[in-house]
């Protein structure tokens, strides 16, 4: 399946396709993306890159192992409720830091939460796709 | 006592790290902790002494009415003390019997966790907390009878036990339920003053069943007593300690609590007397056909078990008092004979009382020991077995109707016990000395300790009544027929029928040892028929069980993926259809808002790319109407205002189609594998799902919606969540626990993908 | 347009139904697929979606005024297509490795864990 179109242009596209996600993730608590989308569009560019390059470049680029990834957004989204603990707050009561810092908005547990679930579901994907993959390249 | 509960639980999960330190020396560590208890409980004798009653709560599901509250009375507090003296007793015993046995801190650990939930259940004052407690000396007693677990008849016998009393704790649970329904409480001390409305009440009948079938399945009654000689697998000072002492009057135990409250009527009371007469009759005559020491033991038990029951039957003054003497007696020295048995199994090697004999030069500390233990329980004065036996006499005398009856019984069933006490406890030690498996010798010091002091006790309560027994009585009537007795306990009450019938019963005993001794084996070859024992039942509705198991098994569960959705969704739909059915007038359609050309192309695709998957041969365009869908799909939530769930699906849909290009591939060509007539009926049943979802969905949407949820997340989610867009301040914050939940459960279906292509297991099937 | 939503869930419940019910584990995963995609609807469905206006709060202002899409089933759906995926992506997994340690795919073949001697 290999193009040498495809495979030039899937470089650009990862950048654009994972700064996108990026944006999604942060606009997504005022205007439509969040986490959920702005994973699975990070997932969708890697996954572009995969059938563009093959799976090893594709793992060189994503360099982290997908399932530690997943994990990452799991404690990411498990520590956001840790500030209320020490607060003495009900559980995953949000906190937020009053003064915003400027390219992200506001600043608060909840977006934290939602970093989590990018992390979760670009790493869950991923692993889904590698494992399909070098299954594949096996049998 | 919370405190001191859980403390023995932690206690007891100490035990099997600290046994492998202390090995054969555990006995001495594990006794502190019984007789700490003791002592503790001992702490609080004055003040109940004195009348009071201690309560305790805590709360522990208060909105169900379960608390962990705890009552000491005169009644909990004998228990009690029982429990812990015995316990003590048993514990130091069981530090070197014990000590040949393979995971012997696992057997520390069973019998802690018994001895600590046997105080729950008496000192609980909530009738669901007493069933928690109730249903663990259940299971620690499975444990303990089946602790020799590479025995088969110990297995058998430890699951018969369980199933036997733990259908028990069941009706316990369920007359509880009914009790709740009835006063709107499951705090026994509640019930006080109620019995009126209980007992007048449509339920009380069902609620006096399920609570005497708990009891009586509990304390071995008549039909339910086979599981307890059976129960004999167990090691010497689980019989001695879980079988005699304690456990099995948890049954008794509840009788006597639910006396005032429940009991009075004729159903309860008629129901008690016959099952315990029946008991101590039957028990006794079973005896006669046994030589194994424990076996003996555990029928002369059941018999006492009987006459405890039906003490309470009779349930006058007199026989409460009985009930509280006989109640010590028997722990007492039927604790220590138990423990004897253990020793003599230990030293000798043999159990069967024809194979042994003149054992007394070998163990003069034993042989003095069993002695004292026998004297109390043949009744024989001073010791405090005599007072029991006396007033049990005296008890039945005292009744009118039933009393030449029951007095013909009692003492029948006095006299086998006599017989089992001169086998169990005499025989052994005199007479001709009879060679042993292994030669003979003294068992060591800490197992002495034990029965001993059982039976020293035996022997003081008999002498100073006054001073151990007289006080305890008066509280403990208290709590069962809430009145005071004044009635004076003595050891020597004069010459009189009582006494006479003693006599008799020790003659008759000598008698029916004698004649046992000299009889030939094959005389007892004789068997009741199948038919008539109890315990053929069991066997027989188990082996029903599961050949039902077993039928319903293959016809629902053949294999056949698509017969379990058939009987699952034809199953769902029919109820449900009925039900719609009934309603089927309140559908309210909603007025006709013009649809777009744009909706109903959309519609049109839809149908479209299904009926092309589900016709299609090939791969691809399976593939290509499945992303066809998904994306129509999308477009619908674009059109209906959820740009996120849209993106989502989006997203999705694209993934999806990669998923499927790496797998799909690699599986062979669609067959058609379904017969045409299989797929007439899935057709038919498929459609009666969809037309069935579509009358649901117009259903659900004829009712006015409440807004409120939808009027709270706008309102809040830019105050309180900070951000505009309500749907992602859901997920992130308002329900950030529910989304926490789902993002686990995708990271679980990655590791599980993750570990079934990259671990692979070593010689494929 | 509900009764329009209405008989689109109906038919997918419907194919997807008789998906499941096939031999070859290919259709079942389709069939799940489908009944996913149908129940997602149906969520949306019951509660009374409105066209136009999504649940965002203007900008310059603190709440949002009706009519506006109910934001409650769109989260609920959010993370059920989601976990939907996940689940599906599983699902899938386990058949290609059933294919490939049993080498069929008719689920008929695959009754000897399940029945009785």
């Amino acid at each position: 399946m290999y193009s040498v179109i495809l495979s030039t242009a899937s470089r650009y596209l990862l950048i654009l396709l994972l700064l996108f996600s990026v944006f999604l993730l942060l606009r997504g608590h005022n205007e439509p993306g969040g986490g959920f989308v702005g994973g699975l569009v990070a997932a969708a560019a890697c996954a572009l890159y995969f059938i563009a390059n093959g799976l090893e470049a594709a793992r060189k680029i994503v360099f982290f192992d997908p399932l530690r990834i997943a994990a990452l957004g799991l404690l990411l989204a498990a520590a956001s409720a840790l500030p209320s603990l020490l607060l003495g707050n009900p559980f995953m009561t949000a906190v937020w830091i009053d003064t915003g810092i400027a390219p992200l908005g506001k600043v608060g547990t909840p977006l934290l939460f939602d970093l989590g679930v990018y992390f979760l579901v670009l790493g869950v994907t991923l692993t889904i796709i590698f494992s399909l993959a070098a299954e594949d390249r096996r049998s | 006592m919370l405190s001191l509960l859980v403390t023995g639980f932690l206690a007891s999960a100490l035990a099997p790290v600290l046994y492998r330190r202390f090995r054969e020396n555990f006995g001495w560590i594990a006794v502190i902790f019984p007789l700490f208890m003791f002592f503790g409980f001992l702490s609080r004798y004055p003040e109940v002494a004195a009348g009071e009653v201690i309560r305790e709560s805590v709360p522990w599901v208060p909105s169900l009415g379960v608390n962990f509250s705890f009552l000491l009375d005169g009644l909990s507090l004998t228990f009690a003390l029982i429990i812990t003296l015995v316990g003590a007793a048993v514990f130091l015993y069981a530090g070197a019997y014990m000590k040949h046995y393979a995971n012997t801190g696992r057997f520390f650990l069973s019998i802690g966790v018994f001895m600590t939930s046997m105080l729950g259940l008496v000192l609980s004052d909530n009738m669901l907390l007493m069933f928690v407690f109730w249903e663990l000396t259940g299971i620690s007693s499975f444990l303990l009878i089946g602790f020799d677990h590479r025995k088969e008849s110990a297995r058998r016998a430890a699951l018969q036990a369980l199933l036997v009393t733990g259908g028990g704790g069941l009706a316990l649970l369920a007359g509880t339920i009914l009790l709740h329904r009835v006063t709107g409480s499951v705090e026994i001390s509640s019930f006080y003053g109620m019995s009126g409305i209980i007992t007048s009440h449509a339920l009380y009948p069902a609620i006096a069943i399920l609570l005497l079938f708990a009891a009586f399945t509990k304390s071995a009654q008549f039909p339910f007593h086979f599981w307890l000689p059976n129960a004999m697998e167990a090691p010497a000072p689980v019989s001695a300690y879980l079988h005699s002492a304690t456990m099995v009057k948890a049954g008794i135990y509840l009788i006597a609590r639910m006396n005032h409250e429940i009991g009075g009527t004729p159903l309860w009371q008629d129901t008690v007397l016959i099952a315990g007469t029946a008991t101590m009759l039957f028990a006794a005559l079973l005896a006669f056909g046994q030589t194994d020491l424990k076996k003996l033991l555990a029928y002369s038990t059941l018999s006492v078990l009987g006459t405890l029951v039906m003490l309470l039957g009779i349930g006058s003054e007199l026989a409460v008092k009985a009930f509280f003497i006989y109640l010590i007696a028997h722990s007492l020295y039927k604790g220590t004979l138990f423990l004897v048995a253990g020793t003599l199994d230990h030293e000798t090697g043999a159990r069967d009382v024809m194979k042994l004999g003149g054992l007394r030069r070998a163990m003069p500390v034993t042989a003095v020991t069993a002695a004292l233990a026998s004297f109390s329980m043949m009744g024989i004065i001073p010791l405090v077995g005599f007072i029991g036996k006396e007033t049990v006499y005296k008890a039945i005398l005292e009744l009118e109707y039933w009393g030449v009856f029951l007095i013909a019984a009692a003492v029948a069933a006095n006299a086998f016990i006599v017989m089992i006490t001169l086998f169990v406890g005499f025989k052994p030690f005199w007479g001709e000395t009879l060679l042993t498996p292994r030669p003979p010798g003294e068992a060591p010091l800490k197992m002495l300790i034990g029965p001993a002091l059982l039976a020293v006790l035996g022997l003081l309560f008999g002498l100073f009544p006054g001073v151990f027994i007289a006080v305890m009585l008066q509280q403990s009537a208290l709590s069962i027929l809430s009145e005071t007795l004044s009635l004076k306990i003595s050891i020597w009450q004069g010459f009189n029928l009582v006494l006479l019938l003693s006599f008799v019963t020790l003659l008759l005993g000598g008698v029916l040892f004698l004649v046992r001794s000299r009889m030939p084996e094959r005389l007892l070859a004789l068997r009741a028929p199948a038919l008539l024992k109890p315990s053929a039942w069991y066997e027989g509705s188990l082996r029903l069980l599961s050949s039902l198991a077993r039928l319903q098994t293959r016809l629902l569960q053949n294999g056949y993926l698509r017969n379990y959705i058939i009987v699952i969704v034809v199953t769902a739909i029919s109820l449900a259809s009925f039900a719609l059915y009934r309603s089927a007038g309140r559908f309210v359609l909603e007025p006709a808002v013009a649809v777009t050309f744009y909706e109903v192309a959309l519609a049109f695709i839809i149908v479209v790319s299904t009926v092309l998957l589900i016709t299609s041969k090939s791969r691809l365009k399976s593939i290509v109407a499945l992303g066809v869908l998904g994306f129509s799909i999308g477009i619908i939530f674009v059109i209906y205002g959820a740009p996120d769930v849209a993106l989502t699906t989006f997203a999705i849909e694209t993934l999806n189609v990669i998923l499927f290009v790496l797998v799909l591939y690699r599986l062979p060509r669609f067959l058609k594998l379904s017969r045409s007539s299989n797929r007439v009926r899935d057709s038919l049943i498929a459609g009666g799902v969809g037309v069935f979802m579509t009358l649901i969905v117009l259903y659900a949407t004829s009712f006015e919606l409440s807004p409120e949820l939808k009027r709270f997340f706008a309102a809040a989610s830019l105050p309180e969540g900070k951000g505009r867009n309500i749907v992602n301040v859901i997920l992130v914050d308002f329900r950030a626990l529910d989304t926490l939940g789902e993002m686990t459960v995708l990271a679980i279906a990655a590791v599980g993908i993750f570990a079934m292509l990259k671990l692979r297991t070593r010689g494929r099937a | 347009m509900i009764l329009l939503l209405a008989l689109i869930i109906g038919v997918l419940y419907a194919a997807g139904t008789y998906l499941v019910l096939r031999r070859s584990m290919v259709k079942v995963i389709f069939g799940l697929i489908f009944l996913g995609h149908a129940a997602n609807l149906t969520i949306f469905t019951v509660a009374r979606p409105t066209k136009g206006v999504p649940a965002f709060v203007p900008e310059n202002a603190l709440a949002i005024a009706e009519p506006f899409a109910d934001p409650l089933p769109q989260a609920l759906i959010l993370t059920a297509i989601v976990i939907g995926f996940g689940v599906q992506a599983f699902t899938i997994v386990l058949f290609k490795r059933t294919y490939q340690t049993l080498g069929t795919e008719d689920l008929d073949e695959m009754r000897s864990t399940d029945t009785l001697e």
